[in-house]
């Protein structure tokens, strides 16, 4: 039935959008930055620590300025500080990623829900998350540590829970700009069921928002679990963390003996940083 | 060059040569080349084209406002013989302050969301040094000359408060607050219902006419360019290829791009039961820059080698006209790209039993415990194999009568819908989904942009056809060469094609099972003309394959009359008038149809004025007795205001809801002057 | 708009482990009984809740004394703190990201963008570090405590407060400079902001009247829920420099056990966030003119 001519040119912008964003990603500076620091403390966390010895005390070597021996000082039982710096990214790096992952897959699936049936699943829902944004998180996690004792596995579930509603209300505002649209509609008119049509007609399209709240989220469980290790309800000893050094050495300061806390203060300041960074790359390629 | 140049104090506008340029990722696009064109006082020029071929970007560049990567890259644009491309800050300021202003499209985003309407025209007084005052009577009056009709509550409104028409009207009250040597127009009304579009581009005319102030008029709608302008420019792909005055352009264009699109646009008065819509085949050029020779030889069919090598230059044609084509004595006798001859389709008969019915049709939303009738009382019928036309203004109800029909909003209980005689559930949970189909308006938001067009295509045959594996992929073949999908374009995503081709994948979707109902819900109003007249042509040679009934929902009279056999009007909710094409088109017509039929220009600049006043009544507070009644320029006394007038059958299959006698819609209407304004 | 009861907040179930997971059940229960928290939650609740209400914080465990004194002495000292970093950040931080969005893509805006972006994310106890051993003990400049001594008048009180708000004002400054940013470009990009330039407005008339109007709204909000991350920065701010404030209180209580306290502590937080977002709900229905008289005509 056609008569007309099908030879027609390629459109404009026809071209693959997938490469496109890698390619775009990779001459971001602020994430090429960011990836290097963030792999440069991966680096330490799985081969350097295995070089290094965290632990080995030296009680008459104890608080000793850096020198060629030891290049960031020893603390108050001897160890190398240079030892613990590069060993203490090991937990803050296991830690933080699980609880961002368990955030972010509870959140997800909560939000897609609240976005699909809006009615009094969303409204209930709603008000319990705002009632948990009510209270700082650091908080929220301080008191349901206290509540749970402290162990690995505690912090992470403390944390991704606390991220679970932020992440939720992300994705749901996401979910309901994607249920007006004709093809959520179409879907239906195929005689789709809900779980088909979140999973996977809806669920691709939110994604960009959600690799975004994901790298977010994840320099953020990096802030929460440092500070919950600083103030003693994070990781724990022996662990050679870097928050719970502060912690257990900022006392001495006032003695002068800064480098206790300095260098570990300069890790997590770059640690965050990085992945920081990383977020702002992909949230810059992600709009 | 044998363009007549009128002497320099009397051009208002020159541009020459201008080459504007975007920097996209790091390399420079160029967007227009060579532009040159002159304004002469008092003049109104038309600025043509489809989108992409640099129209806004020209008057942007004539402003000064081009987006932050955008440059202009060569060429001077001369105002009152002032090179705006060299000026200072200052001095463009003082400029944009007195001698030009500017009008566009989308005039909620124009104005300020936060400040109240007084205050923000009365700032272009005090700008040029009248008092508070002063300002505030100068604004009453402003608003007043634009025909808003109670001024004093206008002013102390926030813009979102105001209708579009009004908002639109409150922006033109502010570029002609200061009288101004030239006003730039970007699709002024594009996006306004059809009878407010009227009154606006009235008005326009109006204001223009008392001051002589010079117009750069730019648009798409070639109808509203002829209504509008008395010369007017074609762009193509950046390209001026053709200019002269508005009326022997569009009676005799001379550049087959010109012609093409004239062609694109269905005959006054043709269905596609006469003959099929000509197209312009092909695409816009990516790069422009790539193409040798002349800029539009990829699609033309006269193209010969000298087109491929050498560009030619604008060629002056005498009376003001010039062609940038090296065939311009031959391109009116272009060939076709498509046959001439309709498909052919078996007859639909008076005398078929209705392929859907749809009796005292409702909707009732709720809008903050008060019900809003979207829709009340509708009967229709519809054969199969034939289009039923909805045409009717924003507020209507045509979306929800199609989103009933499709089973995604239920209808209010005592509505009733048969299918080939048999009940239609109101909720697509219980149906037989593949009878009932859609195609959308905006094709960016049907489909689902993260999935492959192979994957949309064969999950709808999956579905609606039960098909699977080898059998589902030969039908996939079928379907698309059906719609003229090119396979390569399987494996691309959405945002990887032109308007054109989501849209025929979005057909393709909707033809995927055995439909017995397609509904069109505006689907070719967000394409170009070219694009839209190979749709349209698509839809045609569907139907008469499949046989398949079409609810065509449009708000242009034009490809409603083109595509449809009946057409149904409706308002407020109320059906108005349905009756055969040709018999609703031809009269008598119900006083709404017959205003809305003559704020449609055609291009050959020919219309009948009727306007109608004041605003489209929100359906929220429905007007009592006839729905009508409030803006119906042949109100006939208190009987409108106070009964609803019924829908009584005029001639064979044409009803019209009004209380004006059958002779009297016809005396008026065949009068020669038609309905004073 | 975002209406919120404060009687939403349930800290009444933080778990009644007072004596730790280890200590012997018989006595756990013989406690629970004396404290009254063997009753049923509900009726715990409202007794609480209702004496709440009153001014009534019941008793704290640690302390054997009335809890009422020490939050009322806590807030008040956080307030003063958050004051503090309230006054420098919101400024900073709105005029920071209006000086970024009007030099967008310049070398100023990617300055601050990049500062605030890394101010934003370490963490308080991190960044307070770092000034306690460079100004306080490096250069002396500040005392590395927050207290200051009694009978302190104004200023001294203000000079010691200024080390301990900077980590906080380092946190939120990205986060309203950011959103200022935004918005502000989002302003500049706008249509009516073209139409203002046009219009001929000079260029400072176009960023006062029309864009910052516009720009600066949605900033209300985040101004407003950060309150709730300055409270969580409170925790660590004030326990680093021995301050005793409601984030202090609260650490010491969980830290101990100390239900009542926690509990009183908490609750005071949550009103102060509630009242803070109501405030800046309000704040933004006044100046919003679409919130205002509803949407539509």
């Amino acid at each position: 039935m056609s008569t007309i001519s099908t030879a027609e040119p390629e459109p404009a912008g026809f071209r693959q959008p997938r490469f496109e964003r890698t390619r775009l990603l990779l001459r971001s500076p602020a994430f090429l930055c960011g990836m290097a620091i963030l792999l440069f403390w991966v680096f330490c966390a799985t081969v350097g620590q295995s070089y290094v010895d965290p632990l080995g005390d030296d009680i008459l070597n104890a608080l000793a300025p850096p020198s060629a021996d030891h290049w960031f000082g020893t603390d108050q039982l001897g160890r190398d500080l240079f030892a613990r710096v590069i060993a203490g990214a090991r937990d803050i790096l296991v830690v933080a990623p699980l609880a961002t992952v368990l955030g972010v897959v509870l959140g997800t699936t909560l939000g897609l829900v609240m976005g699909f049936f809006p009615g009094p699943i969303d409204d209930i829902v709603s008000r319990v998350v705002e009632a948990v944004l009510a209270l700082p998180l650091l908080i929220v996690a301080l008191i349901a540590l206290t509540a749970l004792g402290t162990s690995n596995l505690t912090v992470i579930v403390a944390i991704g829970l606390s991220f679970t509603p932020l992440i939720a209300r992300t994705v749901r505002a996401a979910v309901l700009t994607e249920r007006n649209l004709d093809y959520v509609a179409a879907a239906r008119l195929r005689g789709e069921n809900a779980l088909h049509i979140m999973f996977v007609e809806i669920l691709p399209n939110v994604l960009p928002p959600i690799v975004v709240e994901l790298t977010v989220r994840l320099g953020y469980a990096i802030f929460t679990v440092a500070t919950l290790s600083f103030l003693g309800v994070g990781l724990q000893p022996p662990s050679s963390d870097w928050g719970l050094a502060i912690s257990e050495n900022y006392a001495l300061i006032g003695g002068g003996y800064w480098w206790t806390v300095l260098f570990d203060a300069l890790a997590i300041a770059s640690l965050v940083i990085g992945v920081n960074l990383i977020a702002d790359g992909v949230a810059g390629v992600a709009e | 060059m044998t363009r007549e140049p009128p002497p320099a104090d009397e051009i208002a506008l020159r541009v020459e040569n201008l080459d504007v340029a975007y920097r996209v990722r790091g390399r420079d696009r160029s967007v227009l080349r060579g532009l040159d064109l002159q304004i002469g006082r008092g003049e109104t020029y038309g600025l043509v084209g489809e989108s992409g071929c640099g129209k806004s970007t020209a008057a942007m560049a004539v402003m000064r406002y081009l987006p932050r990567n955008g440059r202009i890259t060569a060429g001077r644009i001369l105002i009152d013989g002032h090179d705006v491309t060299l000026m200072p800050d200052e001095a463009l300021r003082r400029l944009r302050e007195r001698s030009v202003s500017m009008v566009y499209q989308d005039p909620g985003r124009a104005l300020n969301p936060s400040i109240r309407i007084g205050p923000q025209v009365a700032e272009v007084f005090t700008l040029v040094g009248a008092s508070e005052s002063e300002a505030q009577t100068r604004t009453l009056d402003v608003l007043r000359r634009v025909r808003i009709t109670d001024p004093e509550r206008v002013m102390e409104r926030y813009p979102h408060q105001l209708s579009g028409g009004m908002q639109q009207r409150v922006v033109i009250a502010m570029a002609l607050a200061v009288e101004r040597k030239l006003i730039i127009l970007d699709e002024p009304t594009t996006g306004l219902d059809a009878t407010v579009e009227a009154e606006v581009l009235d008005l326009i005319e109006a204001l223009r006419a008392e001051h002589s102030t010079s117009v750069l008029f730019i648009g798409h709608n070639l109808g509203v360019i002829a209504r509008m302008c008395s010369r007017v420019g074609v762009l193509y792909a950046g390209r001026l290829v053709e200019e002269g005055p508005t009326r022997e352009i569009f009676a005799e264009p001379r550049h087959p791009y010109t012609v093409g699109l004239l062609r694109c646009l269905p005959r006054r008065g043709t269905s596609r039961l006469d003959e099929r819509l000509d197209t312009i085949p092909g695409f816009l050029p990516a790069s422009p820059m790539a193409v040798s020779g002349c800029i539009f030889h990829p699609r033309c069919a006269m193209a010969q080698d000298i087109c491929r090598q050498t560009e030619p230059p604008l060629i002056g044609l005498g009376g003001g006209r010039s062609s940038r084509c090296h065939f311009h004595a031959d391109a009116p006798h272009l060939p076709r790209s498509t046959r001439p001859d309709p498909a052919v389709r078996s007859a639909v008969s008076e005398a078929d039993a209705p392929l859907l019915r749809v009796e005292d049709l409702g909707k009732t939303f709720d809008s903050g415990g008060h019900p809003v009738h979207a829709l009340r009382d509708i009967s229709l019928h519809l054969r199969s194999g034939e289009t039923l036309g909805l045409v009717g203004e924003s507020g209507s109800g045509k979306t929800t009568l199609a989103r009933i029909l499709l089973g995604l909003i239920p209808p209010d209980s005592g509505s009733r819908l048969l299918l080939d005689a048999e009940s239609l559930p109101p909720l697509p949970a219980r149906r037989n989904l593949d009878a009932v189909q859609i195609v959308f308006q905006n094709p960016d938001s049907a489909l689902n942009r993260a999935h492959t067009v192979r994957r949309i295509i064969g999950r709808a045959l999956e579905r609606l056809a039960k098909l699977r594996g080898r059998p589902m992929q030969e039908r996939m073949l079928q379907l698309t060469h059906g719609v003229q999908l090119a396979d390569r374009y399987l494996s691309a995503k959405p945002r990887q094609l032109s308007g054109g081709l989501k849209q025929r994948v979005a057909i393709a979707r909707a033809f995927a099972g055995t439909p017995k109902l397609v509904v069109c819900d505006e689907p070719t109003s967000a394409l170009d003309v070219s694009v839209q007249a190979a749709i349209l042509n698509l839809l045609a040679d569907l139907q008469a394959e499949r046989h398949t009934s079409y609810l065509f929902i449009s708000h242009d009279l034009g490809v409603v009359r083109y595509l449809s056999d009946r057409i149904a009007v409706l308002y407020l909710g109320r059906l108005m008038e349905v009756g055969p094409a040709e018999r609703v088109f031809r009269g008598p017509h119900h006083p709404y149809t017959e205003a809305l039929l003559s704020a449609v220009p055609g291009p050959d600049g020919t219309s009948r004025r009727v306007i109608l006043k004041g605003e489209i009544p929100s359906a929220v507070r429905p007007p009592t007795g006839c729905a009508f009644h409030t803006r119906c320029p042949r109100r006939i006394g208190p009987i409108c205001d106070t009964e609803e007038p019924p829908l009584s059958e005029r001639d064979a299959g044409h009803a019209i809801r009004c209380h004006l006698a059958t002779v009297e819609m016809r005396r008026e209407t065949t009068g020669a002057a038609g309905v004073p304004v | 708009m975002l209406v919120f009861a404060g009687g939403q907040l349930l800290p009444g179930d933080v778990g009644r482990s007072i004596l730790g997971p280890l200590a012997d059940p018989r006595a756990v229960a013989v406690l629970d009984h004396q404290l009254g928290v063997d009753r049923p939650m509900l009726v715990q609740y409202w007794d609480w809740i209702s004496h709440f209400v009153t001014g009534d914080m019941s008793t704290s465990y640690t302390y054997r004394s009335p809890v009422a004194p020490f939050v009322g002495t806590a807030l008040v000292n956080s307030l003063k703190l958050g004051a503090v970093a309230f006054l420098i950040v919101v400024p900073l931080g709105i005029y920071g990201g209006v000086v970024a969005a009007l030099n967008q893509d310049r070398w100023i805006d990617r300055a601050i963008t990049l500062t605030s972006l890394s101010a934003t994310v370490v963490p308080e106890f991190v960044s307070g570090i770092v000034l306690i051993l460079t100004l306080g003990i490096g250069l002396r400049l500040f005392p590395i405590t927050a207290t200051p001594p009694p009978d302190a008048g104004f200023f001294t009180q203000l000079y010691y407060l200024i080390l301990p708000s900077i980590p906080l004002v380092l946190v939120l400054f990205g986060y309203i400079a950011r959103m200022a940013r935004a918005g502000t470009v989002a302003a500049l990009d706008s249509e009516y902001t073209r139409t203002a330039v046009l219009k001929g407005l000079p260029w400072r008339t176009v960023i006062w009247r029309h864009v910052l109007r516009n720009a600066l709204l949605p900033t209300i909000t985040v101004v407003a829920s950060q309150t709730g991350y300055l409270i969580g920065g409170l925790v660590v701010v004030e326990t680093l420099f021995h301050y005793q404030g409601i984030g202090g209180l609260i650490y010491s209580a969980a830290r101990s056990h100390d239900f009542p306290m926690l509990e009183a502590g908490v609750l005071t937080v949550g009103l102060i966030y509630v009242v803070s977002t109501l405030a800046a709900d309000l704040a933004y229905a006044m100046l919003n003119p679409r919130i205002r008289y509803g949407a539509g005509t």
